[in-house]
């Protein structure tokens, strides 16, 4: 028997995730690397649903839930806490949405990189509140409805660029990943687990209920991110050593991607002519990085 | 004083504050809560032509795919029929089944 | 050990013979110093501390609610605008039960920047579910402190240790500091039942129905009436060390008083002065130092003012739109179970000072009214 991933499940199931939820997958990717001497934080996001109500939890790891913008120093004081008990092997985990992280808990999470406190901070980014019910965040990427964003006034401006600004602090470690590619994913979080530090990891978690696609499609939307460079997937050592994890070869044009999804339907030629050439813009600003 | 916390089929049992810690702490596991209702559609692994890849086992979100003597097995209790593990089985071996048809 | 230091370091030395574990703070006048000193007292070794330099006060009580978590002993200090920003977090501590005790030095709040006395900041944070407590002098501070600790570890709910600026804050005042082998012997490690431990995982905080958040509410309102217990019973534990007893109301010759002054914080230790003056004059007038407001010290008011006629309140607060926070708690108190009068007063809003001679001016308005007013606005200019 070969298996790619390790075969041990710390996340149980019985949680409260959609079907097909690409954030549910990337919980159980995290805790099968980090183990069982990990503690959790999350802040308000679908997290802090799937996990099931009082009295019970699905992680099955210490998880203190936090307020919504909170996450980074949350994990600070935990790992602070832990330290000054002697327990110091323990790694400590900030795990939030994409709102939680390019919006409103930005200010914490750089306030826990610029002192270089050893977290590891996981964003799973759904582009969007979900919780809440769908609404735009900054990771929403350019042309998506959402509920603020109705069609007639679809998301006008590019994602915010979230491990550029996170490097730019000079941690250890960035990456970005995607569920659909759970060895690679693995392997950053096995390097984020052995570097000393602040670690930033940016995972791409496709939403059927918020995207508007088939459940069955989370990896394959997963994937198709990384083939059309939308969301291109690679690390950042200390800010400037980049590395490409997934080469793309030939990119898939964007209309791969979006005719899976509800979210970009009522985009126009131009308007998807348009995010085309953002996106081969943005890919070859990147790729003379790597 | 740690509560001792009574557990029933859907997991702890509590009837009032005297069984309840200070703060909303956790007393029990999520995985009394069999989530096979929420399917609408079944998938059925056909043993003849899985070639053992564990593709579906490596994707299930819950997870309800087993590893049971090195061959995956769909834990019924759990899989919420999302379908993804079909999607992406490369043999096409896992069949699609409406429920309660 | 006598030592003359001033309000805030008497904060600094209080965590410091508490042997708090964790700090995170963000510096804001009048606070400054207490931060300032923590961070020379950690980095000379005095203590074996993390002092986190976080880069907010939301922060700073989230990373000491982490810490606390985890069962480290956790600390912070802010004024006004950072108490205020950290708001959300002291819900948090309180609801999630975690014994942090925290000092915040009374300023009022913007616009206009002021850096000045007013006790606005912190009675908006009344209902947060700390204890709360008002010190009045800087041995009160320091004392407070580690009693503090003691009775939020024992009933899980955090303090607010509040005291007034500049005049507290910058004063210098002789402080008696205890050894720390006392303190060791009052104040144990702290050891909870429920805390992150990854032998034993728990989540904390969850999604809590309807079924079962009531009862949580129920569980902390018995903690704050077991602390009304406690505060009595371990300020008794300190004495025994230390000399010296604090009760949740200190009064200040009530018993034979027809006029009993309610007052906290500095203004507590002016009235007191104010009272030796005018007893000179043949007044009988006495001083109810509130000095912890949540629990609410009911029975004890009650006790303390039973046989007076009247009742001046003097509020450095305001709840505008009806008026001040300290006179609506007591009339509260008093309906359903006593007539007596209650006068209301505001003084020293904004850091404005409040003399004797002010205090004395209240009591001969309060002598001479028949009838009772909600509130007096002292000195207002118009
Ligand atoms: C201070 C504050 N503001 C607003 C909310 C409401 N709220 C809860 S979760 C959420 C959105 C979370 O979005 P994201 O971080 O992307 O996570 P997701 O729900 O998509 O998993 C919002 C707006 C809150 N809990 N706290
Ligand atoms: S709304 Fe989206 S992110 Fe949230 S649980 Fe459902 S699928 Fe997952
Ligand atoms: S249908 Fe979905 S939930 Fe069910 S086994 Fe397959 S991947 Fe898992
Ligand atoms: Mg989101």
């Amino acid at each position: 028997m070969k298996l790619t991933i390790p075969e041990r499940e710390i996340m149980q199931p019985g949680h409260l995730a959609c079907q097909g939820c690409g954030a549910s997958m990337a919980m159980r990717y995290a805790l099968k690397i980090f183990g069982r001497d990990s503690v959790l934080t999350i802040p308000a996001c679908c997290w802090a649903v799937i996990d099931g109500p009082f009295p019970y939890t699905a992680v099955n790891v210490p998880l203190f839930h936090t307020a919504f913008e909170t996450a980074a120093v949350m994990a600070s004081g935990i790992k602070a806490g832990l330290d000054v008990q002697g327990e110091k092997s323990t790694n400590v985990i900030a795990w939030a949405g994409d709102g939680g992280t390019f919006d409103i808990g930005i200010q914490a999470i750089s306030g826990a990189a610029e002192r270089n406190d050893d977290i590891t901070y996981i964003v799973y980014d759904n582009e969007a509140y979900m919780n809440t019910g769908i609404q735009r965040s900054s990771a929403t990427p350019h042309g998506a409805w959402t509920t603020t964003t109705p069609i007639k006034h679809y998301k006008i401006g590019a994602k915010k660029n979230m491990v550029e600004i996170m490097s730019a602090h000079r941690i250890p470690y960035a990456a970005t990943a995607s569920v659909a590619y759970p060895e690679d994913l693995c392997k950053k979080l096995e390097k984020a687990k052995n570097i000393r530090g602040f670690k930033f990891i940016h995972i791409l978690a496709p939403c059927p209920t918020g995207w508007k696609s088939d459940p069955k499609y989370t990896v394959k939307l997963a994937k198709l991110a990384v083939q059309t460079n939308i969301f291109p997937i690679y690390e950042i050592e200390n800010g400037l050593k980049y590395t490409q994890n997934k080469k793309v070869k030939q990119r898939k044009p964007i209309t791969e991607y979006f005719k899976y999804q509800g979210r970009f339907k009522h985009l126009k030629k131009e308007e998807v002519e348009f995010i085309q050439k953002s996106i081969d813009r943005e890919n070859e600003i990147l790729l003379k990085k790597f | 004083m740690l509560i001792k916390f009574r557990t029933d089929k859907k997991g702890v049992k509590i009837s009032g504050a005297k069984d309840m810690p200070p703060m909303p702490a956790s007393l029990g596991l999520m995985n009394w809560n069999k989530t096979s209702s929420w399917r609408n559609l079944k998938p059925i692994i056909d043993y003849e032509k899985c070639i053992d890849c564990f593709i579906c086992w490596k994707f299930c979100p819950e997870p309800a795919i087993k590893i049971v003597d090195e061959r995956p097995v769909i834990d019924y209790d759990f899989c919420k029929g999302c379908m993804l593990c079909a999607e992406e089985c490369p043999k096409d071996a896992i069949a699609t089944e409406v429920e309660g048809k | 050990m006598k030592k003359t230091m001033i309000g805030n370091h008497a904060a600094s030395w209080g965590a410091q013979l508490s042997r708090v574990q964790v700090i995170a703070a963000y510096p804001i006048t009048p606070q400054t110093l207490i931060v300032e000193k923590l961070s020379e007292i950690v980095a000379d070794g005095e203590l074996d501390a993390k002092f986190i330099k976080v880069e907010s006060e939301h922060s700073a009580m989230s990373a000491c609610i982490g810490a606390s978590a985890t069962g480290a002993r956790a600390y912070t200090a802010t004024s006004a605008q950072g108490l205020a920003l950290m708001h959300e977090m002291l819900h948090w501590a309180a609801l999630a039960r975690l014994p942090i005790v925290m000092t915040n030095v009374n300023r009022a709040m913007a616009p206009g920047w002021s850096i000045w006395a007013d006790q606005n900041d912190s009675l908006s944070q009344r209902d947060t579910g700390m204890m709360h407590i008002f010190a009045s002098s800087s041995q009160d501070i320091l004392d407070s402190t580690i009693i503090s600790y003691k009775v939020s570890e024992q009933v899980l709910l955090p303090t607010l240790i509040s005291f007034d600026a500049f005049f507290l804050s910058h004063t210098m005042e002789v402080v008696d500091m205890p050894p720390i082998t006392d303190v060791d012997k009052f104040l144990p490690p702290y050891n909870p039942e429920y805390k992150l431990d990854v032998n034993n995982p728990r989540s904390f905080g969850a999604l809590t129905s309807e079924e079962h958040y009531y009862e949580f509410r129920y569980k902390m309102q018995n903690a704050m009436d077991d602390a009304v217990g406690l505060i009595k019973k371990e300020g008794r534990e300190f004495e025994k060390l230390t000399g010296r007893y604090y009760d949740l109301v200190h009064s200040y010759k009530c018993e034979d008083a027809d006029l009993i002054f309610v007052t906290s914080g500095t203004i507590a230790e002016t009235t007191n002065v104010a009272v030796d003056e005018l007893r000179k004059d043949g007044k009988k007038v006495g001083n109810l130092k509130i000095r912890v407001i949540r629990p609410y010290p009911k029975q004890d008011i009650l006790k303390a003012v039973k046989n007076c006629s009247k009742i001046a309140v003097i509020d450095r607060n305001i709840s505008c739109g009806y008026h001040g926070i300290f006179a609506q708690e007591l009339k509260g108190a008093l309906y359903n179970e006593s007539d007596i009068p209650v006068w209301g007063y505001l003084a020293g809003i904004g850091g404005r000072d409040v003399k004797v001679d002010d205090i004395k001016e209240i009591a001969d308005e309060t002598f001479k009214s028949k009838k009772p007013v909600d509130m007096i606005m002292k000195g207002v200019k118009i």
